[in-house]
């Protein structure tokens, strides 16, 4: 056991537990601007954490790029969602 | 059984719950909600069954796709709901479906369960063939399709092609030519063209990479088409590109160009290479590529054109 596998599995451990948490927030909380908050931290800490945790077991660099690039477009469309959702709800209420 | 089985045993149960919930919803949009997590489950299954490539394409076309596809539908059905008054189907009728359906499920599971022991399959056949016409391709997925069944393959895009001249068609006689209503009607809000400006130009250049890897590594035509058609959905959304008249010369060249090219390299394979729907084996890479990229063509222009329905008097000038 490698220091980067210690690494890999703090990094992966605290992303599945915002993964957890996320789940957890979207299922009890009240609202839907709450439930929404909820699911953009597991999208991005969440995802951001495990592909981090990652990152030392991939292949090649291109692997590791591609990890990377992944959790950029996640948090691009995760946050794009959850402005285009709280909008369509602040129209909702008015 | 270790961990893995066990993740598999729970995508099952997952995949079967999905699948009650969503026939069992009441609400149109909870039970298309249900039928876009049920194709990414099954996305997921491809994956643990070795398919990658069948996998590219629930996710992108099973679930994306057909998702934008159901969630337009429902909304038109809901206006057309408040627009006419609620007639209950009789008792009769709705017994009468209901036996129809439990007949046709039936039936597959009959075929299923009776099949017999070991399985006809085409497996070994296709097998071979990828090694022999498709051959300097390196993923067997591609040679198959579009050297062992080219044919059936070629067919399944103008399915894709009769598709959208079927929604076409639905249109008033008026509207004809006109281009089909703006998917958001009032008007597109900053994080949508924000989302498109910057999705866009990564998606389109995602999607011609899954096109070009697919002749070595998962990934092909469709899935790379599928792509490309979500982008255009997108940048179509965000009103950044207005939605094309379907009279449009370029609209109609670009959705038959492909199997047109499919078509007219089968017909020539006839005197190149000895047979319908062959190729010279020297240049069967390069060929089936050529074909390819005029597919991923007409697949990115007929799947958005399916979402947007038929020509509508309104978008008029």
């Amino acid at each position: 056991m490698t220091l980067l596998d210690l690494f890999s599995i703090a990094a992966i451990g605290v992303g599945t537990f915002f993964f957890f948490a996320g789940t957890v927030g979207l299922l009890r909380f009240p609202d839907s601007l709450t439930r929404l908050h909820a699911l953009t931290k597991a999208d991005n800490l969440g995802l951001g954490l495990v592909a981090l945790g990652l990152l030392p077991r991939a292949d090649s660099a291109l692997s590791a790029l591609k990890l990377i690039v992944i959790w950029a477009l996640v948090l691009l469309s995760g946050s794009s969602t959850a402005q285009l959702i709280g909008r369509a709800l602040r129209r909702g209420r008015k | 059984m270790n961990l893995l089985s066990y993740l598999d045993v729970v995508l099952a149960l997952l995949i079967v719950g999905v699948a009650s919930t969503t026939i069992a919803a009441r609400d149109l949009f909870a039970a298309v909600v249900g039928y876009v997590a049920y194709g990414l489950l099954l996305a997921f299954v491809w994956i643990r069954l070795y398919a990658p490539d069948v996998a590219l394409t629930e996710a992108a076309v099973g679930s994306g796709v057909t998702g934008v596809l159901l969630i337009t539908a429902g909304k038109r059905l809901g206006a057309l709901k408040n627009a006419a008054p609620e007639v209950q189907p009789a008792f009769t009728f709705k017994l009468l479906t209901g036996m129809l359906a439990a007949l046709v499920a039936g039936a597959l599971a009959a075929a299923i369960l009776l099949l017999p022991d070991p399985p006809p399959s085409l497996a070994p056949e296709a097998a071979a063939a990828a090694d022999g016409a498709g051959a300097g391709l390196g993923n067997p997925i591609t040679a198959v399709l579009m050297s062992y069944r080219s044919f059936d393959t070629m067919l399944e895009k103008m399915v894709l092609i009769l598709a959208v001249v079927g929604v076409w068609s639905v249109g008033a006689d008026k509207a004809w030519g006109s281009a089909p209503a703006e998917l958001r009607q009032p008007k597109a809000t900053a994080p949508m063209i924000f989302l498109a400006q910057m999705l866009a130009p990564v998606g389109v250049l995602i999607g011609i990479h899954i096109f070009w890897t697919g002749a070595n590594a998962p990934g092909g035509a469709f899935q790379g088409g599928a792509l490309l058609a979500a982008m255009w959905m997108v940048i179509m959304m965000a009103q950044l590109v207005k939605m094309p008249r379907v009279d449009a010369q370029w609209l109609r060249v670009v959705l038959v160009s492909g199997p047109a090219v499919f078509l007219i390299i089968g017909l020539a394979g006839e005197f190149t290479a000895g047979s319908f729907f062959a190729y010279p084996p020297s240049l069967a890479k390069p060929i089936i590529l050529f074909i390819e990229a005029f597919m991923v063509l007409s697949i990115a222009a007929a799947l958005p054109m399916l979402v947007a329905g038929p020509p509508s008097e309104r978008s008029d000038p």
